[in-house]
């Protein structure tokens, strides 16, 4: 405890600096909101034109010496030094060399890394996150009880089989754009997952599935539960890997190739589900000149305008992931979803009493608090 | 263990995942940014996967002379010449893969774009057809909006650009936040559904 006092003395007295060489102010601080062993430098310099060609950084260890640990140019202002011991405190200055020779080092400054458990602009969305966690789980136990769950109808959902049924009658193949996103998108992964479900009529209605893919990862996957799919439907026969190709990762590359494999194939049935960008107006309207039945989805704000105009059904936002459980009907999936929407009620309560107190605020101090606490709960770093 | 060992690595990676983004301390920490490491090299490996495909898939219909294989040549020819002029030259500046990147591959990107005007057009001609109320009141919305964006909508009345604005920030950004919201939410429902095995059907079904 005595060597502690001084020692956090010195640090708060010696975390900023300010001297009369070239280096002006220099600051130290522990780097935040990380796993320790890094403090960041901060420094201002002299308008002094006679500007040095690099500045050394150089550190001292408690009962050491000034060891040299890094060179940065004058103008960057910041270095970050690592590896260093927890809990230690170190002190730093810099200085500047021209022409071979040290200048006047600047002001010594020192600071001691810390240790984060938890990122502190993060503990809101933790709160958050656990709640919507639990609130979901709860609704998933009902639906395996058996609960009576009811859910909206989404027409897009509703249209699935309608789409391939109409490409099985007229004999032309049914199209499966996965987005140009890779697998570590999960408007990627919620579209694997209706893939498979629609792979599994086609199978079931002897049509062909066309699934031009934008990532190397994505065709990987992409085959696996295409083929799934024609195993579990008793069709493995059907199934054809050259279907499902890779093009290109190139946006418009791709759009390219999509849009011409639509005019030479000309699918009676489009499913565009996924991540789209600038691209999703050019495949929706290729898609609409070929006379195919289209099904978009996206969780792309931008691009759901485009999808709306040009498509015969959208999935907006939370369809999209909500494809799954609705197709399958599975009670425990359809829980997930009742979670959802009970999340979404508790987050529209927030937004109701965040609005109020907000409001009230200016008259009345603890709506103002209770708003305030709600903005920490919702601010992510 | 065919259906169980890809449930276990998906739930340990979704809960390392899920506690790497609160919790910065070692080891979740670095085995949080090693399992990213680890999918960069997969998807970075796999674009053999996605190299092989494409030449084998364009071979096949030049050998078995499938309907319009005549487009196969041409992208094997593409292919072979940029991975021969980035393999032999390298890809810096003025090279040849360069010279074929800025003359070729960017230009046609932007015709590629540069489509999306006309695209544009015909679905804001549907979208914006009156027939009914609802349509009638986008088209009202639109005409407004594009009006209050230019110099002459000012000029007709100064209040456009103010009303235009509010539509965009108001009722727009209101709308846009809700689908956010509904997505987020969605991909939490999501997550949790894949990250406990409840949702399988990204294996090859197994309800």
């Amino acid at each position: 405890m005595k060597a502690f006092l001084p020692a956090l003395l010195l640090v708060l007295m010696a975390a900023t600096a300010s001297g009369g060489g070239f280096v002006l102010t220099t600051e130290a601080s522990d780097v935040p909101d990380d796993d320790g062993g890094r403090i960041g430098l901060v420094w201002t310099v002299s308008p002094d034109p006679a500007v040095p060609d690099s500045i050394v950084v150089e550190r001292m260890a408690p009962g050491g010496e000034w060891e040299h640990v890094g060179s940065v140019a004058p103008i960057d202002g910041r270095y970050t030094d690592s590896e260093l011991e927890n809990g230690t405190v170190y002190s730093y200055r810099l200085v500047p060399w021209l022409q071979g020779e040290p200048g006047e080092p600047g002001p010594v400054v020192s600071a001691s890394p810390e240790v984060r458990w938890l990122h502190s602009g993060r503990i809101g969305m933790l709160v958050i996150t656990v709640v919507l966690c639990v609130i979901i789980l709860l609704y998933i136990e009902a639906g395996k009880r058996g609960k009576d769950l009811f859910v909206r109808r989404i027409a897009g959902l509703n249209a699935v089989e309608d789409a391939v049924g109409r490409a099985t009658e007229m004999g032309r193949p049914v199209m499966y754009v996965p987005g140009i996103m890779d697998m570590d998108d999960i408007q990627t992964i919620a579209s694997m997952v209706i893939l498979g479900r629609v792979a599994r009529k086609a199978a079931e209605y002897g049509s062909s599935l066309l699934v031009p893919t934008c990532r190397s990862v994505v065709m990987s996957v992409s085959q696996e539960v295409v083929k799934e799919a024609y195993l579990q439907t008793g069709r493995p026969d059907a199934f054809r890997r050259e279907d499902i190709t890779y093009l290109t990762d190139d946006q418009f590359g791709y759009a390219a190739g999509v849009d011409g494999m639509m005019v030479r194939q000309r699918p009676a049935a489009i499913f565009l589900l996924g991540t789209f960008y600038a691209e999703s107006l050019i495949l929706a309207e290729t898609g609409k000149s070929v006379g195919a039945i289209q099904i978009a989805g996206t969780a792309m704000v931008s691009q759901i305008p485009f999808f709306i105009a040009a498509c015969d059904y959208t999935l907006i936002g939370e369809e999209l992931y909500a494809a799954s459980a609705y197709l399958s009907r599975e009670p425990k999936l359809l829980g997930s979803l009742k979670g959802q929407d009970a999340a979404k009620l508790v987050i529209m309560i927030m937004i109701v009493i965040g609005v109020i107190g907000a409001t009230a605020g200016y008259w009345w101090e603890p709506a103002g608090r209770v708003a305030e606490f709600l903005r920490f709960l919702t601010h992510v770093e | 263990m065919r259906l169980f060992l890809p449930l276990v690595v998906t739930f340990v990676c979704g809960i390392v995942m899920i506690l790497h983004f609160f919790i910065p301390h070692r080891p979740i920490s670095t085995i949080g940014d090693g399992l990213t490491d680890w999918y960069m090299i997969v998807a970075s490996a796999a674009i053999f996967l996605g190299a092989a495909n494409l030449v084998q898939v364009h071979v096949h219909r030049i050998n078995t002379k499938a309907r319009n294989w005549q487009y196969s040549p041409v992208v094997l020819i593409g292919f072979l010449a940029m991975m021969a002029a980035g393999l032999v030259w390298g890809v810096e500046e003025s090279l040849p893969f360069d010279y074929m990147f800025q003359t070729m591959v960017v230009p046609m990107g932007a015709t590629m774009f540069s489509l999306l005007a006309f695209f544009v057009a015909s679905a804001a001609f549907r979208a914006f057809r009156a027939s009914n109320w609802r349509a009638t009141l986008l088209l009202a919305s639109a005409f407004i909006v594009m009006l209050g964006r230019v110099p002459i909508g000012g000029m007709i009345w100064k209040q456009i650009p103010v009303i235009s604005e509010w539509m965009m920030q108001v009722p727009n950004m209101a709308g846009q936040r809700a689908v956010m919201i509904g997505a987020a939410l969605g991909v939490v429902a999501t997550s949790l559904r894949m990250i406990f095995g409840i949702e399988r059907s990204y294996l090859g079904g197994a309800d």
